[in-house]
């Protein structure tokens, strides 16, 4: 059963194609991923052992401070911390003490490092093992770093989901897992397909509450549900896990994808795959066809941010027919990402890393119908006359799977209808 | 280690950004890890800025840290040099920079670039934003102001305006308008619109107006000191405010003092008797010192509220608000834990709250009416209209601003005349607000006392309109306790009524 056109010719599939920069990268860091990951994990509390400036990145990224004491907060390295490693490991045992102390409610505790807490050699591994022991079995503590030395955005969730990976039981019961945090709502979707074609038990990672952990062994086969899960994908690889490996699934043909890469796995019939997809994959062409139809001969250029932008470029090129100028990633995962990139035509400029000054040279010359792009940059392209799609939605809004492809589609298309839409000139 | 859930003020190069970004011609090389560039959206999404902040971070990462991260940072001030060609470069590092003590200074002069070169030290670990502002923008002064002669005609400088300042884009032309009724003109306004050669002429001013202490208190003393220029200490925030400002400032540049108030409304919209109803309502005033100071004046004497408590987040300023705390018979709370400014402000309940982003988040919670007075903003403290804090317009819209939250003065009227009334009830709160600001009702909220209310007091209770029942509640527990009463009942509301009757 063909649910994808053939690839085109791609000449992405060496090294040399792809463009690797190196200069100021226009990217936040891993500790931004607690926002939605908080909200995935009601009984879970990230404490990043950082500076204020981890504090208020916390805050600003999130926007607005909706909750009166979120489940996260920084333990702000003073001065008298930096004097001497042994008081650190005490002090942190004295924060967190106070913290299970006000919040009773958390099971899981992740100890976030932050880029000072990295460059000082704070030991949060051995913290980690520590409290582990001496808030058991009522809390479970975790480490796993944020710091923007080492991981980009998106990668934080990454780097939680591997320290969660390590310490999920042994199981050789057979079982699909989908892996990567996705709005509820979203989940839900997926496991009723999923279930609707008779595979069963489904699993999720990460599992909203800390007792519906299961265990992991050689019978459990993952898909990755978001592009960026490299570090999970090898944890889970390590554990005997195999992954099922397909384009992401956003969009009609993505999800199709996807679903038919797992359907394959599983041995469901094709019969049933069709009669379980056909009526949610007519509805989602609908849609998209609906909001794109503004999209389809437009040229699109994405600016590295969340990883999401090769499974992204995929969707836009084929799904709604805009041409893609180029597309930038932080980092490029080709192993995961491969079966979406080889959709990609060679005319496309493929770029890892970033040199954000060189970048918008390149943007600005090749005059782009739409910019994707972090929000630091969105309001100045806007004031040059460029069109511009934050960036960031993509990773807070649900976009995955069938019924959300027409909103997805209309991320992209909102910023040109509006373009279209504002007259503000004299009438006569 | 300190437990932070929200912060007041952002780390001290967050502060060095205001500054750089707010200035023209400046550009600032930041050595700090990748990730840190999320402060470029401060400024491009809740200022809208249409450009980005002038600044080049050298984003470096852990492979960078075993190879050489000061060539990395030299790269960046190079590239940065030759791509926006700035008069002056000011190199620093941030939080994690400072770690690995790279001394961008030291490494920035030896580069042998044409242009100044300013090094700032500042000090992540204990230090914040504020701080960050002052001494960037004093340090930049310092290197970059030279002794010159005076302008013919009697000239001040306006010191303190920064990018992403509360209100400070229109304080600006209040001000020169007031200096410019006195036949007084304008020399520099910095950091916000001088360039670096801006800064050179500082001193061919008579004097400096400081706008804003926070920002610009080391640069004042310093020209004072070096070049025995006078400077204003009274901010012109508020009708009384502005007037001692005019004063203060006709005594400096030794002429008449004239302020033309045919556009002030604020004295007669108080006076006028819809405004009756604002009379001892309890606010609670917290945010920079700066702001605090001039707005308990504001809410005691220019529009007659009654200041239950006043606060900063901002050491700096925490002994001129403790002082203003013990004129006004209150406790300062000097804090930048915004769970203890809830705590108190749960406990105080008063009816409105004058205070920055953070306490409009508390009032949300709490039900309680909040207009934004000070830093930290948001995107709707950056209205597109003109809308100053300072001279004549700034206290007309502190008049409109702190008002509006609450119910008007005839409606308050009327909800009180018909609270039973089925159509009239009180519940949906302000009729000119789309949706009712009540998330909690106040009689709601659990006593702190062990007063037990019986059932008809409760019930009467509830027919007390919303905007004073919390009040109401809070005045009679104490009564109760007071008197050592286990229980209220509805003779007890009424005696604790007379009791606060005014």
């Amino acid at each position: 059963m063909t649910v994808m056109p053939n690839p085109t010719a791609f000449a992405g599939c060496d090294d040399t194609s792809v463009l690797k920069e190196r200069g100021q990268r226009e990217v936040f860091c891993g500790l931004t991923s607690i926002i939605w990951l908080h909200r995935k994990m009601p009984d879970a509390f990230f404490l990043v052992i950082g500076s204020r400036t981890c504090a208020h990145l916390l805050q600003s990224a999130a926007g607005v401070m909706i909750f009166a004491e979120p489940r996260f907060a920084t333990a702000i390295l003073e001065e008298t911390d930096l004097a001497g490693l042994a008081d650190a490991q005490n002090e942190l045992d004295r924060v967190v003490g106070e913290l299970l102390n006000r919040r009773p409610d958390i099971r899981r505790l992740f100890l976030v490092g932050s880029c000072p807490s990295e460059v000082i050699k704070l030991d949060l591994q051995c913290a980690a093992e520590r409290l582990t022991t001496k808030h058991a079995p009522h809390v479970r503590v975790l480490n796993y770093s944020g710091s923007g030395i080492e991981t980009t955005f998106t990668q934080g969730e990454d780097a939680c989901l591997a320290a969660m990976v390590s310490v999920l039981p042994e199981s050789q019961n057979q079982q699909l897992l989908l892996v990567g945090a996705l709005p509820e709502v979203v989940e839900e979707q997926a496991v009723s397909l999923l279930s609707a074609m008779g595979i069963e038990p489904v699993r999720v990672l990460p599992a909203p509450r800390a007792d519906e952990d299961f265990g992991i062994g050689e019978n459990t086969f993952f898909a990755l549900t978001q592009p960026f899960l490299g570090d999970t994908h090898a944890a889970l690889t390590r554990r005997g896990a195999h992954h099922i490996a397909a384009p992401f699934p956003f969009g009609e043909k993505g999800t199709t994808a996807w679903l038919q890469a797992i359907a394959n796995v599983f041995k469901v019939a094709d019969s049933r795959f069709k009669s379980v997809t056909e009526v949610p994959r007519a509805r989602a062409r609908k849609a998209i066809s609906q909001a794109a139809d503004v999209l389809a001969g437009k040229s699109v250029f994405l600016f590295p941010d969340s990883q999401l932008e090769i499974p992204l470029a995929r969707f836009l090129t084929v799904e709604c027919g805009m041409t893609a100028i180029e597309v930038g990633t932080p980092y490029l995962h080709r192993g995961l990402v491969e079966q979406d990139l080889e959709f990609l035509p060679t005319s496309t400029t493929i770029s890892e890393g970033q040199d954000v000054d060189q970048q918008l040279d390149r943007c600005r010359q090749s005059r782009p119908d739409l910019t994707v792009c972090g929000l630091g940059l969105a309001n100045p392209l806007e004031a040059e006359g460029l069109i511009t799609k934050w960036a960031i939605e993509l990773v807070f809004s649900p976009i995955h799977f069938y019924e959300q492809a027409g909103d997805l589609a209309g991320l992209f298309s909102r910023p040109l209808r509006r373009s279209e839409r504002l007259k503000l000139a004299a009438v006569s | 280690m300190k437990l932070a859930v929200w912060t007041y003020e952002g780390p001290p190069h967050v502060g060095a950004m205001r500054v750089a970004t707010g200035m023209t011609g400046l550009h600032y090389v930041l050595h700090a890890p990748q990730g840190d560039t999320y402060a470029d959206l401060l400024f491009t999404m809740i200022e809208r800025r249409n450009h980005r902040p002038p600044v080049t971070f050298t984003t470096f990462q852990a492979a960078d840290l075993g190879a050489d991260t000061a060539s990395l940072f030299k790269q960046a001030c190079q590239n940065a040099y030759e791509r926006f060609r700035p008069e002056a470069m000011i190199v620093g590092a941030s939080c994690t920079a400072e770690l690995i003590q790279d001394d961008p200074g030291g490494l920035a002069e030896t580069m042998g670039l044409p242009i100044p070169t300013v090094a700032l030290e500042l000090p992540s670990y204990q230090r914040k934003e504020n701080f960050g502002a002052d001494e960037t923008f004093y340090q930049i002064v310092r290197t970059l102001a030279k002794p010159t002669t005076k302008t013919t005609k009697v000239t001040a400088n306006l010191i303190g305006p920064t990018a992403l300042g509360f209100r400070h884009r229109d304080d600006i032309s209040e001000v020169i308008a007031l200096l410019d009724d006195m036949g007084i003109g304008v020399n520099v306004v910095a950091p916000m619109t001088a360039s670096p050669d801006d800064i050179g002429r500082l001193s061919a001013a008579h004097f400096n107006v400081l706008m804003y202490p926070e920002t610009a208190q080391s640069a004042a003393r310093w020209m004072e000191r070096e070049w025995g220029m006078a400077y204003t200490k009274t901010v012109p925030i508020g009708v009384g405010a502005t007037r001692d400002f005019v004063a203060e400032v006709a005594n400096i540049a030794e002429r008449k003092p004239y302020l033309d108030e045919s556009r002030l409304r604020l004295p007669w919209y108080s006076q006028s008797v819809d405004s009756n109803y604002l009379t001892g309502k309890r606010v609670f005033i917290f945010g920079d010192g700066t702001h605090v100071r001039a707005a308990a004046r504001i809410a005691r004497d220019e529009i007659g509220f009654e200041v239950v408590g006043v606060g900063c987040y901002n050491r700096e300023q925490a002994r001129g608000v403790r002082t203003l705390a013990k004129q006004y018979g209150v406790e300062a709370l000097i804090t930048d834990d915004y769970l203890e400014v809830e705590r108190i402000l749960a406990n105080l309940e008063p009816e409105l709250i004058l205070g920055t982003q953070m306490e409009r988040h508390i009032g949300k919670r709490l039900g309680i009416p909040c207009t934004v007075i000070s830093a930290p903003v948001h995107v709707q403290d950056f209205p597109a209209r003109y809308s100053p804090q300072m001279g004549i317009e700034g206290a007309n819209v502190i008049f409109d601003t702190w008002v509006h939250p609450l119910v008007m003065g005839l409606e308050e009227h009327l909800l009180t005349m018909f609270r039973d009334d089925f159509e009239f009830h009180d519940e949906a709160g302000p009729s000119h607000h789309g949706v009712a600001h009540q998330t909690q009702s106040p009689t709601e909220r659990r006593s702190d006392t062990d007063v037990i209310w019986l059932p008809a007091a409760q019930a009467e209770l509830k027919k007390i309109p919303f905007f004073v029942r919390g009040k109401a509640r809070r005045n009679t527990e104490v009564f109760a306790s007071e008197r050592g009463m286990a229980e209220i009942s509805v003779d007890t509301l009424y005696e604790a009524k007379a009791h606060y009757a005014r």
